[in-house]
């Protein structure tokens, strides 16, 4: 009989939902009962919603299992074994049958995240079945010179996926005229974005694919080192990277004469970031590698003239170096097949907020986000509506929902007033309150400026204590006017990414949410419901046990009554904490 | 993006006799000399001691060469860098995006008020310090937090408190 082939996806999201466990008892039952069973390990299938999963491929083809516990694995994989058929209600995806949640992996094209979830990440044969490190030999096989390899970059109209968008052929191509006897490249891992993931999911998921696109990138700008700027809170990223590393030095593809081809010399090493956002700057970054504070400076000189050491330098992101090897290996034109005309092949997205189906997605540029998000998202959960999309993080601004046909290509979310970003996608239905979601994110940006120019240190906190006040019940007429010029100031004046980009988030809220702000200025409502200064509290007398609950929990002594008796709230005394109606368990406190 | 980078009271600078130096001796050993050694070193003292002790950055300056100004600079640029020992369990909170759409300042107010702490500070028995931090990268489970190394998902405000509650509970015995 054929082995069965079980799968267990092992990223950092999947172990937080249990996935380390199921992976164990799996283990286990298969160890006890000797089955004729081949387990393995992946990273990185990206259907988060659904974690932990587990994929069983046997003679009839492949199923994908989500939300599996160790009790529930065990049904499965007897399931399969003894009564030779899928147990159908647990799994998510299949080509042999439809499940409500095929489309999330149907829809997707695959380049980026190609190994994702197929291989396993912590070895390197593995990586080498799907072509791994073909690229780079075959670029040396043929003597495929580093101009050549470069134009091909630039054919394919690959742009920089950490959210400037920057053509990457062009950007080695600088690097490449640049004459140095060092030069280095770089790949930027620092993923600061506060909601996103993609990056960490990549690297936990394909290591060696990044080190391959910056070994290309090495050849084609003749790089001599390569730094790995990873974020200090990602430690399995971190971790299968210097595995990677390990194996790929063994292997001979890093280090001294590498491939074979004498005076091909390159390592890479992974530096830890020690936790500061605007370190994803690329100047900030080069200055945090070289052991400083990460405080930007002004450019020219650019990177790649001057970079890490004073060397020439480039730095990539982690998706789109991800991306080199197969483009390399496909072929510019199958690249550029996909996507628009100025924004070729595809995106990864970290769906997440209020949608049913979170997780990671990859799909072709001009995609719309209704698609996105009703298609391979599942919609929004319990029936709410959609109110808005956060695109960019901190950078970025909120697309509301009447521009869901907004096309995701650079052009078309920049005439939007957000970004693309580097992938973070935030969904926001109807009790989310903007106001507080632009404080959110001015609160983060204010935390994380460097302090060197004064509009950014100064003008964000400033924005900030407007926003709270707003959000607190004390707005007052003139804060919108305020916002706005504050938010162009800070914009014109700030030296680095950081503080041009700061007032996005509320720029945009103004601009598609401005009745919101003044319902909070001026009739003192949030109508989300959210912020809590601006609600009122009732007692439903036709619920109310009489408990005392919330007398006693009330601590300006606003709400009297006798034991089973209903209660009274006394609207002059109560601060709108929301004690009362977080400890009340009979749903009797009402809000408005 | 932890919230508070407080100066240490001077009440808290422990005495050198508290914390074993010698420990460092390896780390300045590997990092000596080395260009770009500031912050894997001050990495690599936060992995020994837990935090940054006032007597290693001395150690630290003396024996590797390394301005006390600029290390000092460097460590309260970085969110990473505590000067103040922490607590057993570290909680920490997510506040990533997903997570503060989902209600993620209810988690850490019932938090502050089960431990008696405000975010970022540490519990009087040193069992407890509370944080707030940037998507843990599981955010279809929002809120999120993340104790050891544990992560504790779909949270709401009691789930969090009895949460910790129990690891009280279960170190008292
Ligand atoms: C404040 C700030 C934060 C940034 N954070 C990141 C990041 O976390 N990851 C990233 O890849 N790029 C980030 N960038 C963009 C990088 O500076 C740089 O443009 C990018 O890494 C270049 O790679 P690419 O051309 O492949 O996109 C950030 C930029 C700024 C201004
Ligand atoms: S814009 Fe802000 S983060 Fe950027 S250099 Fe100026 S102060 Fe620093
Ligand atoms: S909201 Fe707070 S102050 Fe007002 S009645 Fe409830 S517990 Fe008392
Ligand atoms: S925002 Fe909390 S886990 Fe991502």
């Amino acid at each position: 009989m054929e082995k069965l082939k079980v799968t267990v996806d092992i990223g950092s999201s999947g172990i937080a939902a249990g996935a380390g466990k199921v992976n164990t008892k799996l283990k286990e039952i298969i160890e006890q009962d000797n089955l004729p069973v081949d387990l393995k390990q992946t990273s990185g299938i990206g259907m988060c919603y659904k974690e932990p999963l587990v994929e069983i491929k046997d003679a009839d083809g492949t199923y994908l299992y989500g939300d599996m516990t160790p009790e529930l694995i065990e049904d499965v994989l007897h399931s399969h074994l003894k009564l030779n058929v899928p147990l159908e209600k647990y799994v998510v995806h299949t080509a042999n049958f439809d499940t409500d949640h095929n489309a999330f992996m149907n829809d997707q094209v695959r380049i980026a995240l190609r190994h994702c979830g197929i291989i396993d990440p912590e070895i390197i044969e593995e990586y080498e079945q799907y072509e791994g490190y073909e690229a780079i030999k075959q670029i040396l096989n043929n003597k495929v010179s580093p101009t050549d390899v470069i134009q091909t970059i630039l054919d394919s109209g690959l742009r920089g996926r950490g959210g400037g968008g920057f053509p990457t052929g062009l950007k080695w191509k600088f690097a490449h005229n640049s004459k140095s006897d060092e030069k280095y490249v770089i790949c930027n891992a620092d993923e600061g974005d506060p909601g996103a993931f993609m990056d960490r999911s990549l690297l936990e998921g394909d290591p060696h694919a990044v080190l391959e696109g910056m070994i290309i990138g090495a050849y084609a700008m003749e790089a001599t080192g390569g730094v790995i700027y990873c974020r200090a809170e990602y430690p399995l990223a971190i971790k299968r990277l210097n595995i990677a590393i390990e194996q790929a030095h063994k292997k001979g593809y890093l280090g001294k004469d590498i491939f074979g081809v004498k005076g091909f010399d390159f390592d890479i090493y992974v530096k830890e970031g020690a936790g500061a956002f605007v370190c994803g700057e690329e100047t900030a970054l080069i200055a945090s590698i070289e052991g400083e504070r990460g405080m930007p400076r002004k450019r020219p000189p650019f990177p790649a003239v001057r970079g890490l050491w004073d060397k020439p330098s480039n730095i990539n992101n982690v998706e789109t170096l991800a991306n080199i090897p197969w483009i390399i290996k496909n072929g510019a034109e199958k690249y550029a097949a996909y996507g628009t005309e100025k924004s070729k092949g595809t995106k990864v997205f970290a769906l997440a907020g209020k949608i049913n189906r979170g997780g990671l997605v990859e799909v072709p540029m001009g995609i719309s986000l209704e698609d996105v998000i009703y298609k391979l998202g599942g919609g929004i959960p319990d029936g709410k509506k959609l109110k808005a999309v956060q695109l960019g993080g901190p950078s970025g601004g909120c697309i509301p929902s009447h521009l869901m046909d907004t096309k995701v290509d650079y052009d078309s979310v920049t005439a939007t007033g957000a970004i693309m970003g580097s992938g973070g996608l935030v969904v926001m239905d109807e009790t989310t309150c903007m106001v507080d979601v632009a404080r959110f994110f001015l609160d983060f940006t204010r935390k994380e400026s460097c302090g060197k120019c004064t509009f950014c240190r100064v003008g964000t906190k400033r924005m900030l204590e407007i926003l709270t006040r707003i959000t607190e019940g004390d707005g007052k007429p003139e804060d919108i006017d305020n916002l706005l010029e504050l938010g162009e100031e800070i914009k014109k004046n700030s030296l680095c990414g950081l503080g041009q980009t700061a007032p996005n988030p509320v720029l945009t809220t103004i601009r598609y949410f401005r009745d919101e702000y003044e319902a909070h200025i001026n009739d003192k409502k949030c109508p989300a419901h959210h912020c809590k200064a601006l609600l009122d509290y009732e007692i439903d007398a036709e619920k109310c046990t009489g408990c005392t609950v919330c007398a006693k929990a009330c601590p300006t002594d606003a709400i009297t009554g006798e034991r089973k008796e209903v209660h009274v709230l006394d609207q002059e005394k109560c601060i709108r904490c929301g004690e009362c109606y977080s400890k009340c368990n009979f749903d009797a406190i009402l809000v408005s | 993006m932890r919230v508070k980078r407080l100066a240490p009271k001077p009440a808290q600078i422990e005495t050198p006799a508290q914390v074993d130096l010698s420990l460092l001796d390896p780390l300045i050993k590997k990092y000596k000399g080395k260009k770009g050694s500031m912050i894997p070193l001050l990495q690599g003292t936060q992995e020994v001691f837990g935090y940054l002790p006032r007597a290693a950055f001395d150690k630290i300056s003396k024996e590797a060469g390394l301005n006390l100004n600029d290390m000092y600079g460097v460590a309260t640029f970085y969110a990473q860098f505590r000067l103040q020992p922490v607590g057993k369990h570290i909680v920490k909170v997510c506040h990533g995006t997903a997570c503060h759409v989902q209600n993620a300042t209810k988690i850490t107010e019932a938090l502050e008020d089960t431990l008696g702490v405000k975010d970022g500070e540490t519990t009087e028995d040193r069992l407890f310090t509370l944080e707030s931090v940037a998507c843990l990268g599981c955010c279809s489970l929002a809120p999120v937090m993340m104790i050891g190394d544990e992560t504790y998902g779909n949270l709401n405000g009691k789930g969090a408190s009895r949460i910790v509650k129990e690891i009280r509970r279960s170190e008292q015995n």
